[in-house]
C-alpha cells in the first residue's frame, strides 16, 4: 500500500522538478494551434515566434534580458487552451501571453488572464474579443466586423445586393456571421440564405445545394477559417455555382489555395496586407515592415508567407516595445505599455492603442481586397 | 468504532497521504493536476465497479460525465440555480436517464454492449456540439464559480480538500459495497450470467443498479470538474474522453480498488509531463501505454502484488 502512494509522490516530485526554470529571462507564453483543424493558422505563428525570439536574443535581447518563449500547442481545442493558459500563468509564470490562434479558444481563456492580471494579445479574428474592452486583453488582427464592412462595400459597388452566408460554426465563423448580418443593412444588402457547417465537417454540398437552388442569391460569403472554407470552395466549384464567392481573412494563406486547388481561382477575399506585401504601392506605410517580414519568413522557412504569421510578429513586437517603453517586465507595466502603443508599425497595419480601443488597427492600412488568379493573389483595384 | 463503519487500514493510509500531498505542491498548476487526477479517479472508481466487478464494459462514461456537467452548468449559469442544487438535479436526471437506457442496453453483452454505450456516448457528444444556443457549441461555455450556501470555492486548496474527501468517501462506500452480498452478486455476474440467473439472482436488476451508481459518480465528478475549471466544452463528452477513462481503469488494474486511482493519476499527469517532447508527445504516450499493457496485462496494481509476494518470500 505504501509503495503505490510513494510512487505517486515520486511522480509529483518528478513533475515539479521539470518546471524549475532558470530566472533572469523574460518569459513570454504562447498558445498556438500548431496541429489540428486550425493548423494553418498556428503553424506559421509558431514558426514566426520561434524565429523572431531567436533573432531578438541574438541581437542582445530586450533591455539586456533574453526572451524565453514558452509555447504550447492547443490543437484548436478550447479545453486544452484553458489548461495551458493556467499552466502558463501559475507554473511558467510568464509576463505576457500571445495567442490563442482562434476566437473560441481566446474567449475560453479570457477569464483566466483577467483574473491573473497577465496581458494577452490574441491572434484571433472576432470583434467580441476586444469589444467590450477587457483590461488585459488586446488584439491587433483586423476584426470580422471590419472584414464584413469591406466585403459589403464591394458588394454594393458591384450591385450584388442578395447575399447568401455559409458560415463555420466555430467561434470566428459564428461571430463573423453575426457581424455581417448586423452591418449588411447599412450597405443595403439582404441576407437571403444563411447556412452553417461544423468545425470538422468534410463535405458541405448539402448546404451549398440549398444556396444554389435559391434563385435570389447573387453572391455567397463564407465566414470561417481553416480547412472548412477550402472544402466549401471545392464543393462550390463541383456544384458549378456561378455567383461570385467571397472569403474572409480566415483563409489568407497559400495553404488555402493549395488545398482548394484550381477551385480557389476566382475567389475574392479580404486580407491583411502582408501576403501581398511586394505588390503594395510604395506609398503604403505598411509596405516596409510587411515586405521585410515576408522576405525574412520566406528565406528562413522556404515557404510562402501566410497572414497569420504576421499576427504573431506584431504581437511579439508589441510586447517587446511595451517592455522597452516601460523599462519593466512587470505584467501590469507591460499591459500599460501595450495600451499606450502609438503609431506602432506592424505587419498587419498601423496600430494606435488606447484605453477604449484594444485593437487600435487603422482600417485603411489593415485590410486589402484580393482576387485569386492562377493560384496567386492579385490586388483588386 | 472503526470496525463498525468498516474503515479499513488502507483508507486511513490513503487519507493520510492525500493530506500530506499538498505540502509538496509548489503552485496552482500542480494543484490543478492533482484535482483533475482526483476527479478522474472518482469516475474510475465508479467505472471500475461496472467494468471490473460486474464485467460490463462502458465506452460512454466520458459522455455521461460531460452531459451531467453540462446539465449542472446550464442550470446554474443560465437559470441562476445554486451550483449545489443544480449538481443535485443533474445527478437525479442522469440517474433516471441511466436507469432508462440501462434496461435495453444491458441486455447486450461483450462487444455489443460496448458498441451500444459507445453509440449513446456519441449521440450525447453530437447533441452538445450542435445545440449551440444552449451549450455554446464546439467552443464550449464558461462557468460561474462554485459556492455552497454562500461559501465560495476560489482557492485550489479548497477544491483539493473537497475532491479528496469525496474520493475517500466514495472508496469507503465502494469497499463496503463490494464486500457485501451486493458485491458478491456482481462478482457472480462477471463470472457467468447464466449461472447467476440459475441461482435466482435478478441479473438485469443488479446490472442496472451498478450502472446507475457508476453514472451518478461520473455525473458528480463531471459537474465538479466543470465548476472547478470554470469552463466546459463538448470535448469533455467526447469519445476520446470515454476511451481515456476506460484506459485509466484497465491500465491501473481491472477490478482493483486502487488500480483505478493509480491509472487515473498516471494518465492525468503523463500528458502534462510529456509536453516537453512536443511533436513526439502522442507517440511516447502511446508507447508507454502499450509497454505497460504488454508487461503488466493485469494493470499497474498487479506490480505491487508481485513486489509484495517477493518481499514475503524473502522474509520467509
Amino acid at each position: 500500500m505504501f509503495k503505490n502512494i510513494g510512487l505517486k509522490i515520486l511522480t509529483f516530485l518528478f513533475v515539479s522538478s521539470f518546471f524549475l526554470l532558470n530566472a533572469g529571462t523574460i518569459k513570454i507564453g504562447a498558445l498556438v494551434s500548431a496541429t489540428g483543424p486550425a493548423s494553418f493558422l498556428g503553424d506559421p505563428e509558431l514558426k514566426t515566434l520561434q524565429h523572431y525570439v531567436e533573432k531578438i536574443n541574438n541581437e542582445g535581447g530586450v533591455n539586456g534580458q533574453k526572451i524565453e518563449l514558452i509555447a504550447y500547442d492547443t490543437g484548436a481545442s478550447p479545453k486544452k487552451a484553458v489548461t495551458f493558459v493556467k499552466r502558463l500563468i501559475s507554473q511558467d509564470k510568464v509576463v505576457a501571453i500571445i495567442g490563442p490562434s482562434t476566437t473560441g479558444e481566446t474567449m475560453a481563456v479570457i477569464k483566466f488572464v483577467q483574473r491573473a492580471k497577465i496581458p494577452l494579445i490574441s491572434m484571433a479574428g472576432a470583434v467580441v474579443i476586444i469589444n467590450p474592452v477587457k483590461k488585459y486583453v488586446f488584439k491587433m488582427v483586423a476584426t470580422d466586423r471590419m472584414a464584413c464592412q469591406r466585403i459589403m462595400q464591394d458588394l454594393k459597388k458591384r450591385k450584388l445586393t442578395n447575399l447568401a452566408l455559409i458560415s463555420g460554426s466555430g467561434g470566428f465563423g459564428k461571430s463573423m456571421r453575426k457581424q455581417c448580418k448586423e452591418v449588411a443593412p447599412n450597405y443595403g444588402i439582404k441576407i437571403v440564405a444563411d447556412e452553417t457547417y461544423g468545425k470538422k465537417d468534410t463535405d458541405m454540398t448539402t448546404q451549398l445545394l440549398k444556396i444554389k437552388n435559391n434563385k435570389k442569391v447573387q453572391a455567397v460569403l463564407n465566414p470561417g477559417f481553416g480547412q472548412g472554407p477550402a472544402i466549401v470552395t471545392k464543393n462550390y466549384r463541383q456544384l458549378k455555382i456561378k455567383q461570385p464567392l467571397y472569403e474572409s481573412h480566415g483563409v489568407a494563406s497559400k495553404k488555402y489555395i493549395e488545398i482548394a486547388g484550381k477551385a480557389a481561382n476566382g475567389v475574392r477575399l479580404v486580407s491583411p496586407p502582408v501576403i501581398v506585401a511586394d505588390k503594395l504601392a510604395d506609398s503604403n506605410p505598411v509596405k516596409k515592415v510587411a515586405l521585410a517580414y515576408k522576405n525574412e519568413y520566406e528565406k528562413a522557412f522556404h515557404t510562402q508567407v501566410a497572414s497569420f504569421g504576421g499576427h504573431a510578429y506584431d504581437s511579439l513586437y508589441a510586447i517587446v516595445d511595451a517592455i522597452k517603453a516601460e523599462h519593466s517586465i512587470n505584467p501590469q507595466k507591460i499591459r500599460d505599455g501595450i495600451e499606450n502603443l502609438k503609431n506602432f508599425q506592424g505587419v498587419d497595419g498601423i496600430v494606435n492603442m488606447s484605453p477604449t480601443d484594444h485593437l487600435g488597427l487603422d482600417t485603411k492600412t489593415g485590410m486589402v481586397l484580393l482576387d485569386i488568379k492562377n493560384g496567386d493573389w492579385s490586388i483588386v483595384k | 468504532m472503526l470496525k463498525r463503519y468498516n474503515i479499513s487500514q488502507d483508507i486511513i493510509v490513503l487519507a493520510i497521504l492525500l493530506f500530506i500531498a499538498p505540502f509538496f505542491f509548489q503552485n496552482d498548476f500542480i494543484y490543478e493536476i492533482a484535482i483533475v487526477s482526483l476527479l478522474n479517479a472518482l469516475i474510475c472508481v465508479g467505472l471500475n465497479m461496472l467494468m471490473g466487478y460486474a464485467g460490463q464494459v462502458s465506452l460512454g462514461h466520458g459522455a455521461f460525465a460531460g452531459l451531467g456537467g453540462y446539465i449542472a452548468v446550464i442550470l446554474s449559469s443560465n437559470y441562476g440555480i445554486s451550483p449545489l442544487f443544480s449538481i443535485f438535479i443533474a445527478i437525479v436526471t442522469m440517474a433516471i436517464f441511466a436507469f432508462i437506457i440501462s434496461k435495453p442496453i444491458l441486455k447486450l453483452r461483450g462487444h455489443y454492449l460496448a458498441m451500444a454505450t459507445l453509440g449513446v456516448g456519441i449521440i450525447i457528444s453530437i447533441v452538445l456540439n450542435v445545440e449551440d444556443e444552449l451549450t455554446g457549441g464546439s467552443d464550449g461555455m464558461s462557468v460561474d464559480s462554485f459556492s455552497v450556501f454562500g461559501y465560495e470555492f476560489t482557492d485550489s486548496l479548497q477544491w483539493y480538500i473537497l475532491c479528496a474527501v469525496l474520493l475517500i468517501f466514495t472508496i469507503w462506500m465502494f469497499k463496503n459495497l463490494i464486500n457485501s452480498p451486493f458485491g458478491r452478486v456482481l462478482k457472480s455476474i462477471e463470472g457467468s450470467q447464466k449461472a447467476a440467473n440459475s441461482v435466482g439472482i435478478n441479473v438485469s436488476h443488479y446490472k442496472s443498479v451498478v450502472f446507475v451508481i457508476s453514472v451518478v459518480i461520473a455525473t458528480l465528478a463531471g459537474s465538479l470538474y466543470a465548476f472547478f475549471s470554470g469552463f466546459i466544452s463538448p470535448s469533455e463528452a467526447s469519445f476520446s474522453h470515454s476511451i481515456e477513462l476506460v484506459v485509466m481503469v484497465v491500465l491501473g488494474g481491472l477490478g482493483r480498488v486502487y488500480g483505478a486511482i493509480i491509472g487515473a493519476v498516471i494518465l492525468t499527469i503523463l500528458p502534462q509531463l510529456l509536453t516537453s517532447f512536443e511533436d513526439y508527445q502522442t507517440l511516447i504516450y502511446g508507447a508507454i501505454i502499450i509497454f505497460v499493457m504488454m508487461f503488466m496485462p493485469k494493470g499497474i496494481a498487479s506490480l505491487f502484488d508481485d513486489i509484495k509476494r517477493r518481499l514475503f518470500a524473502q522474509n520467509k
